[in-house]
């Protein structure tokens, strides 16, 4: 009578399902991922309740940093060959008498938001790397004297007539600073635009609470 | 790395066969590298948009354009002052008679926001059982016209405060958004920012003294 004899094995582990689901996974999460642009200051909004989220496209962000300093970003529109950022640029270059090279108004095109006054945007422009550039921003001009922030609304109106607006302000931004660009926006007939927050929680004083 | 490869011992006078192995990948680096990647952009992606906080102002007053009239008893008067404290008073301010006396509170959940909901506890509750009936099924209304409702109750409002917000010297943009907040979570069916008058920087500042 022979032993009965365990047949040694390696065990081994079926990775393919494990793979499968690494790849999809990275798939979804390389499809939705959406990069940070370069920024052109460190904001940090103040909270609010509203759980309305930041529309995706056709949006005017005018941001304002903690030193009041102001910036601006317009988005390409529903189409990158729509060039809406590159005619805006050129409207601003025929107001200030620059003359911007395709190569510019291209690289424009491909930025996010900035904030300097117009004379400098060519410098800007050409500047070698986002350090340098990040040095030239010194916010945009919105002096009742050179209110440059006005032209830049109004050209963007122009070229895109069904854009939001989004205010964008750090908590510690001076109101008065706030006020002056918002007093700009209804220049430019917007009554109705956004302000960006993060989300909190609300509580209510205890009587108040409905069951 | 992951099997070792176990020779199988030949017993007997059986025939020495060539040994069938399956063609094995050896997926581990793949997944090494499908995890790495994962990670990177599990940690790129930002899930939460910002939010948003819509305000509507009303239009600028054309030259030669009356403001509208006040209902003066339900003027709810908020004057932000520096250092995140809210000031408030009732009714409007004349000059040539005794100044009303500043309240003074905060932003936490029983300071203006109680003071708010005391003033308009009708229309709360009125939006508030709206939206318990409809979470719990008693109101069969899509969910998209609650909106609808919700602004509907607001026009048909006729004794809530009508709050008018005024910001003094020192306020920092979150103030703004905290007050606007607030406007929204007690449901304030009319308010409007304005400028500080004369007479209110006095009252302040006689409040100043004071303590």
């Amino acid at each position: 009578m022979g032993k009965i004899k365990l047949a040694v094995k390696t065990p081994r582990i079926d990775m393919t399902p494990m793979v499968d689901l690494f790849f999809l996974l990275l798939v979804f999460f390389i499809l939705t991922a959406t990069f940070r642009p370069e920024e052109a200051a460190p904001i940090k909004t103040p909270q609010s309740t509203s759980p309305t989220p930041i529309p995706d496209s056709h949006l005017v962000t005018i941001m304002i940093s903690k030193d009041d300093k102001v910036f601006f970003n317009v988005d390409n529109g529903s189409d990158t060959i729509e060039h809406i950022r590159g005619k805006i640029l050129q409207a601003i270059g025929s107001q200030y008498q620059i003359k911007f090279t395709p190569k510019e108004i291209k690289k424009f095109e491909g930025l996010a938001s900035f904030g300097l006054p117009a004379v400098k945007l060519q410098a800007f422009l050409n500047a070698p790397d986002p350090k340098a550039r990040e040095a030239m921003q010194v916010g945009i001009p919105i002096d009742s004297l050179d209110n440059q922030l006005m032209y830049w609304i109004r050209f963007a109106r122009t070229y895109n007539n069904n854009l939001e607006f989004a205010l964008k302000g750090d908590g510690d931004a001076n109101y008065p600073a706030v006020k002056k660009v918002i007093a700009i926006l209804q220049d430019n007939n917007v009554n109705k635009f956004n302000l960006t927050t993060d989300l909190k929680g609300v509580e209510l004083p205890a009587e108040f609470i409905i069951k | 790395m992951a099997e070792i490869v176990q020779e199988e011992g030949h017993k007997g006078k059986g025939k020495r066969k060539a040994k069938k192995h399956g063609t094995h990948i050896d997926m581990t680096p793949m997944v090494d590298l499908a995890c790495l990647l994962l990670t990177f952009f599990m940690l790129t992606t930002a899930f939460n948009k910002p939010k948003v906080m819509e305000i509507i102002l009303p239009e600028k007053p054309k030259e030669n354009e009356k403001p509208p009239e006040l209902d003066k008893d339900r003027a709810l008067n908020v004057i932000l002052v520096e250092n995140d404290k809210v000031l408030w008073y009732v009714g409007l301010a004349d000059p040539n008679k005794t100044l009303p006396v500043l309240a003074e509170t905060d932003f936490s959940k029983d300071g203006i926001r109680k003071v708010l909901l005391q003033r308009n506890k009708e229309l709360f509750t009125r939006v508030g059982n709206m939206k318990r009936d409809v979470m719990e099924g008693k109101l069969k209304i899509p969910r998209d016209s609650i909106d609808g409702r919700i602004k509907r109750f607001y026009k048909e409002d006729k004794s809530g405060p009508i709050v008018l917000i005024k910001a003094g010297d020192g306020v920092k943009y979150r103030n703004i958004v905290d007050i606007m907040d607030e406007m929204a979570i007690t449901n304030i069916a009319r308010y409007t920012l304005v400028d500080i008058n004369p007479v209110e920087k006095t009252m302040v500042q006689n409040h100043k003294k004071s303590n």
